[in-house]
């Protein structure tokens, strides 16, 4: 059978769900439409179970960040392997306290993406069995993948900044040569005591760089 | 052993039974040979370790060891030098005396088995009369080495080894402890030499062709000792794409030496064991064994002879060596479950099978043959007409198409035999 | 959560006393840093669960930083093993941005390329299984053939593993002229060596009795829980994004798709997406390969390889998709532009990510020695998970 266009699943979808089905968006690339939170699963579930959509396939499951709108878009994208066509929807959630529904009883696969959106956005999927972290440690605070994510800077105490490596060099550069102009004037036996010095007179770049 | 003590002691005017120090000389004599044979299992799993890294190498279009010494035949000394130098490394949650003491159980296990272990015409320290029995029951110290060390190791991983090791070897003894009853019969002694005695210098003098009962047992052993051995396609107590070395993942150093020394010298016990039982020990091909009774009577045995079969037996134990290193780097390994089946369902109801049959063949050969059916078969005899027609068929066919096939593969990889770069 | 916490909410509260194993991350055969938590009694195992995460780079997260272009190199450590077709499956989501038309030629190298590329993916897949079920020699083998594929692909773009060989519009370099007979004679010279490595691995019967009836995925299970490419069609399902939502050049070239059909045999147990047709699907996907780039290199088209791109590239508002069929499945790049020189989100989704989900299912009752086999003909690479 051959695949329908966007347009005619999103006709579909608008005559089962009326308003829940927002507007399918300028077709400019790809088109998308968004639906209405409450109501997401039903509307999934039918199109993955009407015989002439048979979305079988979730192919993608991801989310946007929208600071300025206070929105977090989760994106998913639809294929069906019997009909050979795409749809792709978009849920837009509230950014302080995104929830929605898993997807997870009607496609297994959204079992690992939801985890992944749970632990790179913060968005709670209702309903899904196992939701904890997968890509980021199972202690992490923050969420990374949000536009406002302020960088840890570490973890459990290790830090992961150093100083530039350029300016670590020229520092030392510099205190070699002060300690070589220190050791002319005095005779030999101050030269042992300059080298003994170097490692101990500057501990902060180092201790940066072994970081 | 003990004549040659006594021949020494009377070639110097003693009287063996009476002079104090003789059982003094025969600790020494004992001490000697102990060490003599410790030495000689520990240089041959040096240099076996070489052989298997060049000919995996070669097989794997690598180039293997080749730079200490010529061709990297010292590269073994090297490799055990670096061992021994390593930290002696013991988990602080391991049981530290199991820890310390298993790869010993390993060690002895395997250098008490060259007692009686054939190297030759009269060349071996003992002549038990129980030779075979003593080897097979020996043997089993190992597997308790290696449970203790997967025990002692006090990691998963490492149990997980010892229990299969344990599993495999266990269960293996009883194929091969079965099957070794069919030169048994064929020969009608634990002693073995005189199982060598009673076989041939040609190939269809060997037990293994004489009957198609020992071409059988010969295989059935062989696969057996491999997996006594934990050899690919049975070495899943250390397998290493699973258990990262199984029951020895926690053992470095020397200790850890010790457990690859007992594996590649216990591939010359294994081999040992397959050419004196099956291929004719060390009978040179060309004397008869009326020959040999003859000298023996006169007390007039050449020195070329005990040579040749010194180097006869070496020939063939080495090529079963390299046979088994030559599996090793062709086959995948099988599972746990696979292996278990492999041995209860079908290698110990075939042995069975085999040994009945032997034993009904042996009486029959007696009623037909008579007094000619005991030992070597007289050249040019029935019962040597019929040793001949099965090595042709069991023996020549196979070896042809086999080499065949080989040429056959090569050839439709658009490869040439090349060996200019050994 | 901690181990422990883990263990009772995946295993069970009294699961504290039954044996529980930690497979990696450190460990000889899962393919990169991947940790399973297994559940054994004895070697049956209850339950394997995966997890990953260490070596997550946030490469998602760079791609907001950096530019378009510059963000090129980063898509080869997605997938380092099969880089071309993350430099591929980006490039794709930015032209359709952009509304680029890609000439002729750069369209062949890319095929080219990336056929190339799946083979010595492939190469590295096999040879790493059968190291993983015991036969060490395989190995060396494949890595022999995939050294002649670095080679070829040395002389085309310059790199060995990750080459940054497309571009936004096109690819960085032109063929050598030296390249094409050198590429034939190794075409010709590697179908031999299928043959060998049927001979020597493929139907062993060792191997074929460790691989056969083991794992089944049944084709409505695979597709439910996503898996995509040699894994997927081994289970039946006759789809190939090259073939059915054909991209680039590849409606030029006639091939086949190679499906699971119990290649085993049913007196060995052989069933419909079992591991044996996962690792016989790739097998039969190489020699499918080398058609392509015969084929290819037959009607090799000339003119420009690379289209008139502005040297800032900004597209305008919008979001578009790609899905390439890379060697591990079918990757999907959802790039999302606000208008600005770097892109507002960029996201791949890769094949083995949703290969992982599958593991926790499949792994029931199945031996230690059956993880490292399903592990390995799932073909998951540690940096297409963690990305």
């Amino acid at each position: 059978m051959p695949g329908l266009t966007f347009e005619q699943i999103h006709q579909k979808l608008v005559e089962k769900f009326g308003d829940a089905v927002g507007l399918l968006s300028p077709p400019k690339k790809d088109p998308f439409c968004v639906f209405a939170a409450p109501r997401l699963r039903e509307i999934c579930r039918f199109l993955k179970d009407a015989p002439e959509l048979y979305f079988d396939f979730l192919e993608d499951l991801t989310a946007t960040d929208h600071p300025k709108d206070n929105l977090i878009r989760v994106v998913y994208h639809f294929y069906s392997y019997r009909h050979r066509h795409l749809f792709i929807a978009k849920v837009e959630l509230d950014r302080k306290d995104p929830q929605v529904d898993s997807l997870e009883p009607l496609w297994k696969a959204a079992n690992w993406m939801e985890r992944e959106v749970f632990d790179l956005f913060g968005v709670t999927f209702k309903g899904h069995p196992d939701l904890r972290r997968i890509l980021m440690p199972d202690d992490w605070v923050g969420t990374p993948l949000r536009k406002d994510y302020v960088e840890a800077g570490g973890y459990l105490g290790i830090s992961n900044v150093r100083d530039n490596p350029l300016d670590l060099y020229l520092n030392m550069d510099r205190q070699v040569r002060a300690e070589k102009a220190a050791a002319e004037a005095p005779p030999a036996p101050s030269t042992a005591p300059a080298l003994a010095a170097a490692p101990t007179a500057s501990p902060a770049p180092e201790h940066k760089a072994e970081s | 052993m003990k004549e040659l003590i006594d021949n020494l002691i009377l070639r110097w005017g003693h009287d063996p039974a009476t002079w104090p120090i003789t059982q003094g000389l025969y600790l020494a004599g004992m001490m000697l040979a102990g060490i003599a044979l410790t030495t000689f299992g520990a240089i041959f799993a040096g240099l076996l370790s070489w052989w298997e890294r060049r000919v995996a190498a070669r097989i794997q279009s690598r180039i293997g060891p080749n730079r200490v010494g010529p061709g990297g035949l010292l590269q073994f000394l090297a490799d055990a030098l670096k061992l021994i130098g390593k930290e002696d490394l013991i988990p602080s949650s391991s049981d530290k005396l199991l820890f310390r003491i298993a790869p010993y159980f390993v060690m002895t296990g395997f250098v008490l088995t060259f007692v009686v272990l054939p190297f030759g015409y009269r060349l071996s320290p003992s002549y038990m009369n129980v030779g075979l029995f003593y080897v097979v029951s020996i043997t089993a110290l190992i597997v308790v080495g290696i449970l203790i060390s997967g025990w002692a190791s006090n990691s998963k991983w490492a149990l997980f080894g010892g229990i299969r090791a344990a599993a495999q070897v266990v269960s293996y003894e009883i194929p091969a402890g079965m099957v070794i009853l069919v030169p048994i019969i064929m020969a009608g002694s634990l002693n073995l030499h005189d199982i060598i005695r009673a076989q041939g210098g040609a190939p269809w003098d060997w037990f293994m062709f004489q009957t198609p009962m020992g071409y059988g047992a010969f295989f059935i052993l062989f696969v057996s000792l491999l997996a006594e051995g934990n050899r690919t396609p049975f070495d899943l107590p250390e397998a290493e794409s699973e258990l990262v070395s199984g029951y020895n993942t926690e053992y470095s150093g020397m200790r850890f030496a010790y457990f690859f020394t007992a594996e590649w010298g216990g591939l010359w016990v294994s081999s040992a064991l397959l050419t004196t039982l099956f291929l004719g020990g060390w009978q040179v091909p060309g004397v008869s064994i009326d020959t040999l009774t003859r000298w023996e009577a006169a007390h007039a045995v050449p020195w070329w002879f005990y040579l040749m079969s010194a180097a006869v037996f070496l020939v063939k134990v080495l090529a079963l060596v390299n046979v088994i290193v030559w599996i090793r780097w062709t086959f995948p390994r099988i599972r746990v479950d696979q292996m278990m089946t492999l041995c209860w369902k079908y290698l110990v109801p075939i042995g069975m099978g085999l040994v009945l049959l032997e034993a009904l063949t042996e009486v029959l050969s007696f009623q037909i043959f008579g007094e000619a059916a005991k030992g070597q078969a007289k050249p040019g005899s029935a019962r040597d007409m019929l040793h001949l027609a099965f090595f042709l068929i069991a023996g020549v066919l196979p070896l042809t198409a086999f080499l065949m096939k080989t040429f056959k593969n090569i050839q439709l990889t658009g490869d040439r035999v090349d060996l200019s770069n050994w | 959560m901690s181990l422990d916490q883990l263990i009772i909410t995946k295993f069970g509260a009294d699961a504290d006393h039954e044996m529980i194993l930690n497979m990696g991350p450190q460990h000889p055969s899962t393919h990169g840093v991947i940790n399973f938590v297994v559940q054994a009694d004895g070697e049956v195992m209850r339950k394997a669960v995966p997890q990953v995460g260490y070596l997550h780079r946030a490469i998602e997260k760079i791609g907001e930083i950096v530019t378009y272009p510059g963000f090129m190199p980063y898509t080869d450590r997605i997938d380092y093993l099969a880089a071309m077709f993350a430099n591929e499956g980006y490039a794709l989501a930015v032209e359709k941005l952009l509304g680029l038309q890609i000439p002729p030629r750069a369209q062949y190298l890319r095929a080219i390329s990336c056929e190339l590329n799946r083979v010595a993916s492939h190469l590295v897949s096999l040879g790493t299984m059968a190291m993983d079920i015991g036969a060490v020699t395989p190995f060396p083998y494949a890595l022999r053939e995939r050294e002649s594929i670095n080679d070829l692909l040395e002389a085309l773009c310059g790199a060995r593993l990750t080459y940054n060989y497309h571009r936004i519009g096109g690819v960085a370099f032109d063929m050598p002229d030296d390249w094409m007979p050198l590429c034939r004679k190794w075409l010709d010279h590697f179908e031999k060596i299928l043959g060998e490595w049927d001979r020597l691995i493929s139907f062993s019967e060792i191997f074929v009795e460790r691989l056969a009836g083991m794992a089944t995925i049944p084709a409505e299970m695979a597709i439910n829980y996503g898996l995509v490419g040699p894994n997927l069609r081994a289970s039946g399902v006759d789809f190939d994004l090259r073939r059915d939502e054909p991209y680039g050049a590849y409606p030029d070239f006639k091939f086949e798709v190679p499906i699971g059909k119990a290649y085993a045999g049913s007196h060995r147990g052989g069933q419909i997406g079992d591991c044996y047709d996962r690792f016989y699907c790739r097998v039969l996907e190489c020699r499918q390969s080398i058609e392509i780039v015969r084929q290819a290199l037959d009607r090799f088209p000339p003119g420009e390889f690379m289209a008139k791109v502005p040297r800032k590239i900004k597209p305008e508002v919008g979001e578009a998709q790609s899905r390439i069929e890379a060697a591990r499945g079918e990757m999907a790049y959802y790039v999302v532009s606000d208008g600005g020189e770097r892109a507002y989100r960029v996201r791949a989704r890769t094949g083995s990510f949703l290969a992982m989900g599958i593991i926790e299912e499949v792994s029931q009752g199945l031996m230690i020695a059956d993880l490292v086999a399903l592990i390995a003909s799932l073909d998951v690479v540690a940096p297409e998970i963690d990305r």
